[in-house]
């Protein structure tokens, strides 16, 4: 038996800490994360009911929230059918392929500043971005497993579909955020963003340095308007131009990469049935569903951290802010635990808006075809990614003192 | 000879592919708030929200057996709607009508008159065809059951269903 | 100028001959035998005539007034002798006054207008009487769907009523008869019935009383229309006032098939048309065949179906008492066939079987060698006119394949007394009864094996090794031949219950289950009649269909009365002449 201190002593020992607090991480963001995602099937679900001028399911629970519960009672207690004649190994391996990698990704995206001095990403990693390209294109083997261990026509076009476009569409996603790190200097998701809290989102990089919420509080109007003129400098401008197509691009990539309209040719039902997972039913069905939510979420986290300045929003401290808006009875430790959840409230916020926006694409734009698909990635977003990578290098050699 | 197809010519802002998906955008957005703030209302919440007090006169619903203003069967099993019925929904069991009955003269009666909702398509010859205006497509709509035996209307179902119905046939009154 | 010979179905006396006459239906010249009715010829010229009261084969007492035509006789000239036109035909001499076609009898140079403005207004107004006094019952009608009424209506009829009085109320739903109710407000007094019964059935029971509008229909005091024949009737009533209480209310005639097949209640084999909706039998009527029943049958053979619809029909095989497949059933039968020597095994066939079965089992008989086989006679005493002096339909049949013995029914007192004292141990009961001959329970569960084909239950089915579910006489098809000699056929109306088989396929799978040579054992129906043919000579070169829906006239060797029964066709009965008042005393 341990004495109580003892016990607490045994928690804080540096090496302890790291494993549970980590392991607590993981719990919590997979706990939202899976959350996330049945309730982004259900946004998906009433969003494109009111776009056509439907209600959607508002059955389940008050403006069918529990929807997605349902859902996942109904794909858990259905018949799990095995066609006979697929090749049973692979075609049970394929569902997980295609659910775990979206999840990996998670683990190197900030998904707040700190809390309780505790950095709120999973993996700190040094190499984090490439982790999450390295990783997610993993999720290519689920879709190819899955259409050609089905053995049947309609899920092997898919798959085929799905390989090829999601090679050609890594290549521009690849090279479209190389900009981003020559600004940056870094491929440390945190240091990016934290890159971002000083100088503005990298979609809009007109910040003021070292501008924060103390000195807004400070300083008289007049005095703002001019420091947050100074933001636009020219060379400012300058360097947008190639870091906001840098975005499109990287936009437009991730849209093809989780398949989603209107580059969802793998599972385009009117053309494929199913597409890969035509002959997936219950549980198996299900993963893939959920791993193509998983991996929405995923680019959206990366999107958001690259772009769209991660847990930052302007003003807003991180999480080692001391003092909450100068209020004298919140003390130092309340006030930093406060920034910190609003940090990931951000963040989380951010993820839904872009999620929301996918969603609204998905309804709008009707489905490329695929030799569409093929030459807007091959003869466009990749000379384009290329042209943008040397004109930013020339705008970085050029005017040294932008970043 | 090989068909030429002239493809349109694009622009430059149609090449770049976005202000047209803007635009889209902006429809489908707008569609979203219409439907989300109610501003637009196309759907009937079909359970709590019925067609019950708008269906036009001439609807056609469900068929269902009548009794007269004496509470008689009308229906005198002729099996014409049986026989004329497209989808064959209709079976009839005939039987005479005992002579204890006060309505003995009418001779015959349906021992068992069922209609097969599942296979009925509401298109109303039974109620045109019927010689003694005893069926009548009514106004429900709306019928569910837990088996294919539920779906089947038998006699008492059709009778409850269609109620009483005055006047129209006076051959079997008492004449004065 | 088309000439029409006379028809070939008037076989009543082919060889004497009858001169022909010309006579003009609808301006087409035409020759007919002299004595034909003027209604016959321009039917078989194919020019129809509504009619109600007559019926070819009773008296025409012309009064119902339907047949009405306009006729004509050649013009004369000045010397008596008739006037032609250009192309040698008389001009014709147009009656103002319409008569009746069916008591006219043709004449030389007569001629018809049968659809002139004339006929026509006759007809309508015919019509609007009859119709005066009918009830608007056509709903609850049986006879709703076949009635000459309804037909004619809507040929004929006004489509509405000018008649403002009361109608006359005459006795509804009135029971005249074992079998017969009677709805005297339907009855257009056309007497048909009344006729039959004087005429055919030869019991005077029914007649008209009252007067004028009022005259009603009848049985006379004291008297039922209790008579086997009454049925016809109502088959021949053109209006729904005698309904049978068998078929009364049942169904409505229009959802019946009928199917053509015969009586199987006696050696005469009355044509019939068997009425079945989904198969349920509702009624059987006679079917016109003048070489056989003309156009009646006896009560007592239509009402006999419903044993059909019994609900312990046997419909699966029984082996030891226990329902098995019908594989299993057969190769047990013919394990126990041939593991008996063929001298300790008999076969009681029936006579009731179709000529079809009974060749399988000459096959078998063959096959095994079996000695000891007979039917089980049915002698009964007739009535002199449709119900045969045997009760058998088939005797001929079973005689001409062998099954039987000569003469049938020999043998029977020899297999009963080989069972008694066990000389045979097994018995194949083909559609009878063994416990008939005389065999009793303890005899029949003695034996080694009993195999029973039947169709219901009975104490030998209860007793027996095997028990062999068949088809009943409407759920297969078949041919018998009736005590006079003619081949008729039985076509399938409804299908059998359960697991139960049609006879002639039990039969051959129990054959080929025997091992029988597969060149000389018919797999078809037309295999099967492609060997009878070729081995029973009566039957060369017939095949199934070529026996027609009237029969074939065999050439059996044994008959002494071939052709039709006595008495079955009505001997032909001179038109008599319109006449007034009824036929009541």
């Amino acid at each position: 038996m341990l004495e109580p201190s003892a016990f607490l002593q045994f928690f804080h020992h540096p090496h302890v800490w790291i494993i549970w607090t980590t392991l607590a991480k993981i719990i919590v963001l997979l706990a939202i994360v899976l959350g996330l995602v049945s309730y982004t099937v259900y946004a998906e679900r009433r969003v494109s009911a009111f776009i056509q001028d439907r209600l959607g399911p508002n059955r389940v629970g008050p403006e069918g929230l529990l929807q997605p519960i349902a859902d996942a009672i109904k794909l858990l207690l259905k018949e799990n059918f095995v066609p006979n004649y697929v090749k049973k190994f692979y075609y049970l391996l394929a569902p997980l392929i295609a659910m775990i990698p979206p999840i990996l990704v998670l683990a190197v995206i900030p998904f707040g500043s700190q809390l309780f001095g505790v950095p709120m990403v999973i993996a700190d990693l040094d190499i984090g971005i490439l982790w999450a390209f390295a990783i997610s294109s993993l999720g290519v083997y689920g879709i190819v497993l899955a259409g050609w261990a089905s053995n049947s026509k309609y899920p092997f076009l898919g798959g085929i579909r799905s390989s090829s476009q999601m090679i050609s569409y890594e290549l521009s996603l690849g090279l479209s955020v190389v900009p981003v790190f020559l600004v940056v200097g870094t491929l440390n998701l945190q240091e990016i963003v934290r890159w971002q809290v000083h100088n503005g989102w990298l979609i809009a990089p007109f910040w003021p340095k070292g501008f924060n919420l103390h000195s807004f509080l400070a300083n008289p109007l007049e005095h703002l308007i001019q420091t947050f003129a100074s933001g636009f400098s020219l060379e400012r401008l300058l360097l947008w131009i190639p870091l906001f197509l840098s975005f499109l691009v990287f936009l437009v990539s991730i849209f093809a990469e989780t398949n989603r309209a209107p580059f969802d040719l793998p599972e385009a039902e009117q053309e494929l049935v199913g597409g890969y997972h035509t002959e997936y039913s219950s549980m198996g069905f299900a993963l893939f569903f959920l791993g193509e939510y998983a991996a929405m979420i995923a680019a959206a986290g990366v999107l958001v951290t690259l772009y769209l300045g991660g847990w930052s929003l302007p003003l807003i401290p991180d999480g080692s802010a001391t003092s909450f808006l100068g209020l004298p009875f919140i003390p130092p430790w309340l006030a930093s635990t406060l920034w910190g959840l609003i940090n990931i409230g951000v963040f989380f916020a951010k993820v839904i808006l872009v999620l929301l926006f996918m969603i609204w694409v998905r309804w709008t734009v009707p489905r490329f075809r695929f030799d569409q698909l093929m030459k807007l990635g091959w003869y466009v977003f990749f000379e384009l990614a290329l042209l943008n990578i040397i004109l930013v290098a020339a705008i970085l050699a050029f005017f040294p003192n932008v970043k | 000879m090989a068909k030429v197809i002239q493809r349109p010519k694009l622009t430059l802002a149609e090449m770049l592919y976005l202000p047209a998906i803007l635009g889209g955008l902006l429809i489908t957005v707008r569609h979203f708030f219409d439907t989300l703030l109610g501003r637009k209302k196309v759907t009937m919440r079909y359970p709590e929200e019925r067609w019950d007090n708008h269906l036009p006169d001439y609807y056609r619903g469900a068929p269902a057996l009548v009794k007269d203003e004496h509470g008689r069967e009308r229906c005198v099993a002729c099996q014409l709607c049986e026989f004329i019925c497209p989808p064959r929904a209709i079976r009839i069991i005939p039987e005479e009508i005992p002579s204890n009955d006060p309505w003995a003269k009418v001779e015959k009666r349906p021992k068992e008159f069922e209609i097969n909702m599942i296979r009925c398509i509401y298109c109303g010859l039974c109620q045109e065809v019927c010689p003694e205006q005893a069926i009548f497509l009514k106004k429900d709509y709306s019928f569910v059951g837990y088996s294919r035996q539920d779906m089947i209307h038998n006699k008492e179902k059709l009778y409850e269903l269609g109620g009483t119905m005055t006047g129209l046939v006076h051959k079997w009154n008492e004449k004065k | 100028m088309s000439a029409i010979a006379p028809s070939a179905a008037l076989a009543s006396s082919p060889t004497t001959e009858i001169p022909l006459i010309n006579i003009q239906i609808d301006g087409q010249w035409m020759q007919f035998p002299k004595g034909t009715r003027l209604i016959e010829a321009c039917k078989k010229a194919g020019k129809f005539i509504p009619h109600y009261c007559y019926h070819p084969k009773l008296s025409s007492p012309g009064n119902c007034r339907m047949c009405l035509v306009e006729i004509g006789t050649p013009k004369l000239g000045p010397d008596r002798k008739p006037l032609l036109d250009s192309e040698g035909h008389p001009l014709i001499a147009w009656n103002p006054r319409p008569a009746i076609s069916c008591a006219t009898e043709i004449s030389e140079g007569l001629a018809v207008r049968t659809d002139s403005p004339l006929v026509r207004e006759c007809r309508n107004a015919v019509m609007e009487f009859l119709l005066i006094n009918h009830p608007l019952d056509c709903p609850i009608c049986d006879q709703a769907g076949e009635c000459r009424l309804q037909e004619f209506s809507v040929e004929f009829g006004k489509g509405e009523s000018r008649f403002l009085e009361e109608k006359v109320k005459k006795p509804k739903q009135v029971d005249i008869g074992r079998h017969i109710i009677l709805d005297d407000e339907r009855c257009i007094l056309c007497s048909r019935c009344i006729r039959f019964m004087q005429e055919i059935a030869k019991e005077d029971v029914l007649g008209f009383v009252k007067r004028g509008s009022y005259t009603t229909l009848t049985v006379y005091p004291g008297k039922r229309l209790d008579n086997n024949y009454s049925l016809n009737t109502v088959d021949i009533c053109p209006v729904g006032a005698l309904t049978s209480k068998d078929f009364r209310f049942k169904m409505r005639v229009w959802f019946l098939k009928e199917t053509k097949s015969i009586d199987v209640n006696c050696g005469t084999g009355c044509n019939i048309l068997i009425g079945s909706r989904e198969n349920t039998i509702y009624r059987i009527t006679p079917r016109e065949n003048d070489f056989v029943n003309s156009c009646w049958m006896p009560d007592s053979h239509r009402l006999n179906f419903h044993y059909l619809m019994r609900e312990d029909r046997l419909k699966s095989p029984k082996v030891n008492g226990l329902d098995t497949t019908w594989k299993s059933a057969i190769s047990e039968a013919s394990h126990l066939l041939s593991s008996h020597p063929s001298s300790k095994i008999a076969i009681l066939a029936s006579a009731r079987s179709t000529l079809e079965e009974l060749f399988l089992i000459k096959l078998i008989i063959e096959l095994l060698g079996i000695q000891q086989h007979d039917i089980l006679p049915r002698p009964q005493s007739g009535d002199g006119f449709l119900i045969a002096p045997d009760g058998n339909p088939n005797t001929n049949g079973a005689r001409l394949t062998g099954v039987a013995a000569n003469p049938p029914g020999a043998q029977l007192e020899k297999i009963v007394t080989a069972i008694r004292n066990g000389s045979v141990s097994g018995l194949l009961s083909l559609g009878e009864d063994p416990t008939k001959i005389g065999l009793t329970d303890q005899e029949l569960q003695k034996l080694n094996f009993l195999i029973v084909l039947d169709i219901l239950p009975n104490r030998s089915t209860a007793a027996a090794t095997i028990v062999l579910p068949a088809c009943g006489f409407a759920e297969k098809r078949g041919s018998m031949i009736n005590l006079y000699g003619r081949l008729q056929r039985l076509n399938k109306a409804i299908s059998p219950p359960g697991n139960a088989r049609d006879d002639w396929e039990i039969y051959r799978d129990l054959l080929f289950s025997l091992n029988s040579p597969s060149t000389t054992t018919p797999r078809t129906f037309e295999e099967l009649w492609k060997l009878m043919a070729a081995k029973l000579p009566p039957l060369a070169g017939l095949n199934f269909g070529k026996i027609g829906d009237l029969g074939f006239q065999l050439d059996l060797p044994w008959l002494e009365h071939k052709g039709p029964p006595p008495h079955s066709a009505p001997a032909p009965i001179p038109p008599k002449m319109p006449q007034n008042g009824n036929k009541s005393p």
